[in-house]
């Protein structure tokens, strides 16, 4: 019979094509409005690396005290460590993998004469950042260790900077000439580009790095950093050895910690380190430390906003009242078609016949509801592309994921908001054929 | 067939009880052509209704090819209603968006019939209305007497043990008309128990007898007056 129904319900929308186009209209209006929201929210709330997210730990230290604190969070602590620091951890090796980082760049110096010099924007960081971050290589591999001990230069590049330079060949082994230094390729990544850009939130739905140096390289090469440095108000002494030793915090600091048991241990080596630093006189306050996985660091650095959230519950009481518009809709036309019910049920067909074939009805309508409604969530996003920054409207895209919801929203919500019109539909009483003649 | 026994059928509302039906007692055996008249607000339609299982009545009996529908829920009454009875309205009551074909189809889909057994049943039931050359037109294409031929291929098509017609002349012209009540004497003859509401003695004449009905009450059973001349006749 479902068959039957569906051709049943697209005779009776051909029918009275007018209510039809409303109704349509009204849920692709709402599910058009509510997909756009949901869409941009999605994108920001998604987790950018789900099957390490709760491994995954961001690093924070106090280092400046309660007195020269500018946290918005309340608990004195720098989203960046001090290289002081990011150094301490590196040389304490608690983590299965850690990585100091920051994001730095160079001028890239083709070998054919013909091409100008481009600025490339680089990660300087350490070998334990591509497994740490499931980076995977097209050709190639990370540095090894002891090319990062000996502060080799090498380089690791994205698939980008492969296709750009070397036209998409393999390009392990050839040399790129960065700010004068001729560094050696090693590896060409594949395409790499978590959203929002967890590791460095400086720069949340920024492009991932186009190459990645060796750390210690980079600070022996005195790569400036491209990122966000506080200083608060001690710079430290004037030069490189001077920003290095200052308590300028600059550096994302992050480390791969598989269990709750070796979180719980990275804790207790990072409070010690602080309690060793108190008790040094570098610091004047308690050990103030945090460890927090991708998840609870993204909520942390508010990464969706409020006013987000806000909009999306906006956007689906809007989707709301359209909906009740539509039911009021359906209601009108399936009492302008009590006659035909009438029969139907004078025929043979019992309530839950009828009720089945108005809820298929009303499906229909929710489907094509939903193709209106994906139609003006593109168009919904085209138009905030216009009104966003870059990096946020490369967010803006619908996937088929999305494709799927508004799809499925628009089919459920409407037979739901159809329910009470099919329910009256199911109580007209065949009598009443009879004797409205 | 059908038999009716104390039957009553009353209204309320808040301050008045009125009873449609009233002691209403009625048999009508299997093969029967039986004529139902009566003043208007008589009770006839409610007659119908409560016979056809559109309607529940107050008190009383009612059987259906032995079946005793009291108490029975909507499925039970629409299951009923959809493998025995046949109706024919006074106003064709088709569809006006399925053509011919797909309106006699209508009760073969929920007696849940085969796509093949539902041809089979429709192209049947239009040749013996004579129509099998307008099965795709629409209601609105044809005329009143071939739109009530098309009801009762409808009526017809689910092989039900009673055919009840309310009026089925009543919006048809003189000739039409008689052609109409041609083809129910055809099925009768053929066998089908058919009961007639109608307010036309000339019609009821034609039946098997006339059941006559006033203030929801049966005041008179008689043998329509043709029939008792052909029964002369025969003696």
């Amino acid at each position: 019979m479902f068959n039957y129904y569906m051709a049943l319900a697209v005779l009776s929308l051909k029918r009275n094509v007018v209510l039809t186009v409303l109704m349509i209209a009204a849920v692709g209006v709402g599910i058009g409005a509510s997909m756009t929201m949901l869409t941009v929210f999605r994108a920001m709330a998604k987790d950018p690396i789900p099957n390490k997210s709760y491994e995954l730990f961001a690093v924070q230290i106090d280092n400046w005290g309660p007195r020269k604190s500018f946290s918005s969070n309340g608990d004195n602590l720098s989203e960046q460590v001090s290289y002081t620091d990011a150094m301490a951890l590196m040389s304490i090796r608690a983590a299965k993998r850690q990585s100091a980082m920051y994001a730095t760049g160079a001028a890239l110096t083709p070998e054919d004469p013909e091409r100008r010099p481009f600025r490339v924007h680089a990660r300087a960081t350490y070998a334990d950042f591509f497994p740490m971050f499931s980076v995977r290589f097209r050709f190639g591999a990370s540095w090894t260790a002891a090319e990062e001990a000996e502060r080799s230069e090498v380089v690791v590049i994205a698939r980008e900077l492969n296709d750009k330079v070397f036209a998409g060949a393999n390009s392990v082994g050839k040399t790129l000439n960065l700010d004068g230094h001729p560094f050696r390729v090693v590896g060409v990544m594949e395409h790499w580009e978590p959203i929002p850009k967890f590791y460095d939130l400086n720069d949340m739905y920024g492009k991932s790095e186009e190459m990645f140096v060796p750390f210690g390289r980079a600070i022996e090469n005195q790569m400036p950093s491209w990122g966000n440095t506080n200083c608060h108000d001690d710079i430290g002494a004037p030069g490189w050895d001077g920003h290095l030793r200052s308590e300028c915090v600059w550096l994302q600091f992050w480390a791969e910690l598989p269990t709750a048991a070796d979180a719980e241990h990275y804790r207790s080596v990072l409070n010690n380190y602080a309690a060793d630093q108190q008790r040094s006189g570098r610091f004047h306050w308690p050990p103030n430390t945090r460890v927090r996985d991708v998840r609870e660091w993204l909520t942390y650095q508010h990464v969706v906003s409020n006013e987000a959230r806000i909009l999306v519950l906006v956007s689906f009481s809007f989707l709301l009242v359209c909906l009740l518009n539509a039911m009021g809709l359906m209601l009108a036309k399936t009492m302008g078609r009590a006659g035909d019910i009438g029969i139907r049920r004078a025929l043979g067909a019992n309530r839950r016949a009828i009720f089945s074939q108005c809820l298929i009805e009303a499906g229909v309508v929710g489907l094509a509801g939903g193709c209106l409604g994906l139609a003006l969530t593109a168009l919904g996003l085209v138009g905030l592309r216009s009104l966003l920054s870059e990096s946020v409207s490369r967010l803006t895209h619908l996937s088929i994921s999305e494709v799927a919801i508004a799809l499925i929203l628009s089919i459920v919500a409407t037979t739901l908001a159809g329910l009470y019109p099919t329910w009256r539909a199911a109580q007209v009483q065949p009598v009443w054929q009879l004797k409205a003649q | 067939m059908l038999k009716m026994t104390h039957l009553s059928k009353a209204y309320r509302t808040e301050v008045v009880e009125t009873y449609a039906l009233r002691d209403f007692s009625m048999d009508v055996g299997e093969g029967e052509f039986v004529a139902v008249t009566g003043p208007s607000g008589s009770g006839k339609t409610t007659f119908l209704s409560i016979a056809g299982l559109l309607e529940e009545f107050s008190g009383g009996e009612y059987q259906l090819d032995g079946a005793n529908v009291r108490g029975l829920n909507d499925d039970q009454r629409s299951k009923l209603r959809n493998e025995k009875i046949g109706f024919i309205f006074q106003a064709f009551n088709l569809i006006a968006d399925l053509n011919v074909l797909d309106n006699i189809d209508v009760p073969l889909r929920y007696r849940g019939f085969d796509a093949a057994e539902r041809r089979r049943r429709t192209q049947e039931a239009l040749r013996r209305v004579g129509l099998p050359a307008r099965s795709r037109h629409y209601p609105a294409e044809l005329s009143g007497g071939q739109q009530q031929r098309v009801a009762i291929a409808r009526a017809l098509a689910g092989s039900p043990r009673l055919l009840l017609a309310d009026e089925p002349t009543g919006n048809l012209d003189t000739q039409m008309a008689r052609g109409v009540m041609d083809l129910l004497e055809e099925l009768h003859r053929d066998g089908a128990t058919i009961v007639m509401v109608t307010h036309d003695p000339e019609l009821a004449v034609r039946a098997d007898r006339e059941v006559h009905i006033v203030d929801g009450q049966v005041v008179e059973l008689s043998v329509p007056s043709r029939r008792i001349a052909a029964a002369s006749i025969t003696t």
